[in-house]
């Protein structure tokens, strides 16, 4: 019989994840290894995970990784992609590091146009510390900082990464997709596969926002997460490629 | 080697350079941006790499990337900008990457004075950041030294795979002298150094879990951290080795002066006027402060040492409570001090010396 399908190489057999049921951070990095085999750039390859959830699986993954201060990967990733131009370097942050604290690194790299590629997972909370308001937590959601919602008069709106980095003018691919669907899942596998290319290509920076859910935090079971991804998630963060040059 | 005439930061940089390093990033603070402005311009030459970061904060991330990936690698900044990138400085300590600082240090606490103090001793040589990690901490007190202690800091950095940094200050930076530089490594040394980082550098490598390069600042398991925090112990204990100290005129002392970097040099000038007078004077002068020269204080003859004098540009003094550590009550400890900005006068330790002598 024909192999079609098959676990990547690239998580360690005997490993275990540390995600909660129903999060997507275990489908983007599956979905990033299986880029990594396809492209076969996997010895080449480096990781570099922010702190939160989004360092969970450096554990099980089985390429190089290292992991940044809080908020600052994509500095990091300067000095690595600026000092060996041949590994293709990605970052993998969630909201509160790429968008909070790291908003002064990340928003500078991009306007650097620093020839990296950018993870960026957005599911709007912050998920290991316990459910905080993060930057991209929408109006009226409830957070363990905000306990009656968010809102705007006190808390802003939220954050639009890909539409504020679209200011600037270095930046070659700026992209929203989401995992709430097999047909995203499949859109987002792609975005990857395009940003990675960029970056062999010297395209300069590319990200690839990614709206997930966080069941755990958000206090629902996986499958209402997912509605409520497509009913209140992507209004706010409407899908679709923003730059592409 | 013929000498050359070169500001401080100037010649740390190129220093540096010679040594191999070839990736800097820093962001401007005074006194210190000749460093920076050194490594704009003389990295293209020898094809390395010069980021002005958007911060301190990202400037020593872009080290800790950099250094990660098997460069050697640098940045610099002066007082408050050293406390922003204590942070990278702890993860990188935590995750054993080599790397090497300046510190062109600067009045303090807080934005402080732009002008020459030694107010961040504390800082340097007992806790640069988070977590107990400790470095080697290197105080130059001429132009000459702080080439050679920026030189022989990247053999270090990579010999301990820990950062190493040089403790210096406004007027060591901004001063000019005649200096002999080291050679420059040839691209081939540089490129063998880099290859010796092959296991660890994180630029890639075979699909293969258990030969992966994971850099770790930090661990999931609590045994493992602490495994790691024995290990880095173990390492630290190993620098006894490495103390460097100028001891001058202390066998007859009646009083040693206990002064570093830039005060070390006016109170070496001190000692110099004393003797020429009669007057018995030594001086200690620590060239690392960290780890400190305790040992030198056991070798004062204090059957005739009638005080140790603590001379350092900070207020309150902050060295003097190593050199209490080294003296463990042999003989009275004075102070002669000032911060600011303002630089020690060579009037005011003679005057703290002469008072000493009239007891």
């Amino acid at each position: 019989m024909e192999k079609i399908y098959s676990r990547t190489k690239t998580i360690q057999e005997d490993k275990v994840s540390g995600f909660c049921p129903g999060c997507m951070h275990s489908t983007v990095v599956k979905l990033i290894g299986e880029v990594m085999e396809e492209m076969d750039v996997v010895e080449k390859t480096v990781m570099v995970t922010g702190i939160g959830c989004c360092g969970l699986h450096m554990d099980y993954i089985a390429y190089d990784t290292i992991t940044a201060p809080h908020g600052r990967a994509t500095a990091v990733a300067t000095g690595m992609k600026r000092s060996s131009p041949d590994s293709l370097i990605f970052t993998y942050q969630g909201d509160g590091d790429f968008a909070s604290i790291g908003l002064g690194e990340s928003i500078s790299a991009a306007n650097r146009g620093e020839n990296i590629t950018v993870i960026f997972i957005n599911n709007g909370i912050y998920g290991m510390t316990g459910g905080q308001l993060a930057p991209t937590t929408l109006l009226g959601m409830k957070a363990s900082t905000a306990p009656k919602g968010r809102v705007a008069e006190e808390h802003g709106y939220p954050m639009h990464m890909c539409e504020i980095l679209n200011q600037l003018t270095a930046p070659a691919y700026l992209v929203r997709t989401s995992c709430n669907t097999p047909q995203n899942v499949i859109k987002t596998k792609a975005a990857i596969k395009k940003a990675f290319q960029n970056q062999l290509d010297g395209k300069g920076f590319s990200m690839v926002e990614i709206v997930t859910s966080c069941p755990t935090n958000w206090g629902m079971d996986a499958l209402t997460a997912l509605d409520f991804i497509e009913e209140k998630m992507l209004p706010e963060f409407p899908l679709g490629v923003i730059r592409d040059r | 080697m013929a000498r050359v005439l070169m500001k401080g930061c100037e010649a740390i940089a190129e220093a540096a350079v010679r040594a191999g390093c070839r990736f800097f990033a820093g962001y401007p603070i005074t006194p210190q941006n000749e460093i920076p402005e050194y490594f704009a311009r003389r990295m293209p030459e020898v094809g390395g790499v010069f980021v002005q970061g958007e911060s301190e904060v990202a400037s020593v991330n872009m080290v800790y990337g950099a250094a990660s990936a098997g460069t050697r690698s640098m940045t610099s900044s002066s007082s408050p900008g050293i406390s922003l990138k204590s942070e990278g400085i702890s993860y990188a300590a935590a995750a054993r990457v080599p790397m090497v600082y300046a510190n062109i240090s600067r009045g303090g606490p807080g934005v402080g004075a732009i002008q020459p103090a030694q107010q961040d001793y504390f800082q340097a040589t007992k806790a640069s950041g988070n977590g107990g990690f400790e470095m080697l901490v290197l105080a130059p007190s001429t132009v000459q030294e702080a080439v050679d202690l920026t030189y022989a800091a990247f053999d270090y950095a990579d010999r301990d795979q820990n950062p190493v940094l040089i403790l210096a200050d406004g007027v060591i930076g901004t001063m000019m002298e005649p200096v002999e530089l080291p050679p420059m490594k040839s691209d081939e040394e540089i490129a063998a150094i880099r290859a010796g980082k092959a296991a660890w550098a994180c630029t890639g490598h075979k699909l293969d879990y258990a030969n992966r390069s994971w850099i770790q600042p930090g661990q999931w398991d609590t045994k493992k951290m602490q495994q790691e925090n024995e290990k880095a112990a173990a390492m630290y204990a190993t620098w006894e080795q490495d103390v460097q100290v100028e001891e001058y005129h202390t066998q007859d002392a009646e009083v040693v002066i206990a002064a570093y970097g830039i005060s070390g040099r006016i109170a070496k000038s001190v000692v110099d006027i004393c003797r020429s007078a009669g007057k018995k004077v030594g001086l200690i002068r620590p060239i690392t402060v960290h780890p400190f020269p305790y040992a030198a204080f056991d070798r004062i003859n204090y059957d005739v040492c009638k005080a140790v004098l603590d001379v350092e540009m900070s207020i309150p003094a902050q060295m003097v409570q190593d050199v209490r550590a080294g003296v463990k009550g042999r003989c009275p400890i004075e102070t002669c001090l000032c911060s600011g900005g303002n630089i020690m006068s060579r009037e005011a330790i003679l005057n703290t010396v002469d008072a000493i002598l009239a007891k």
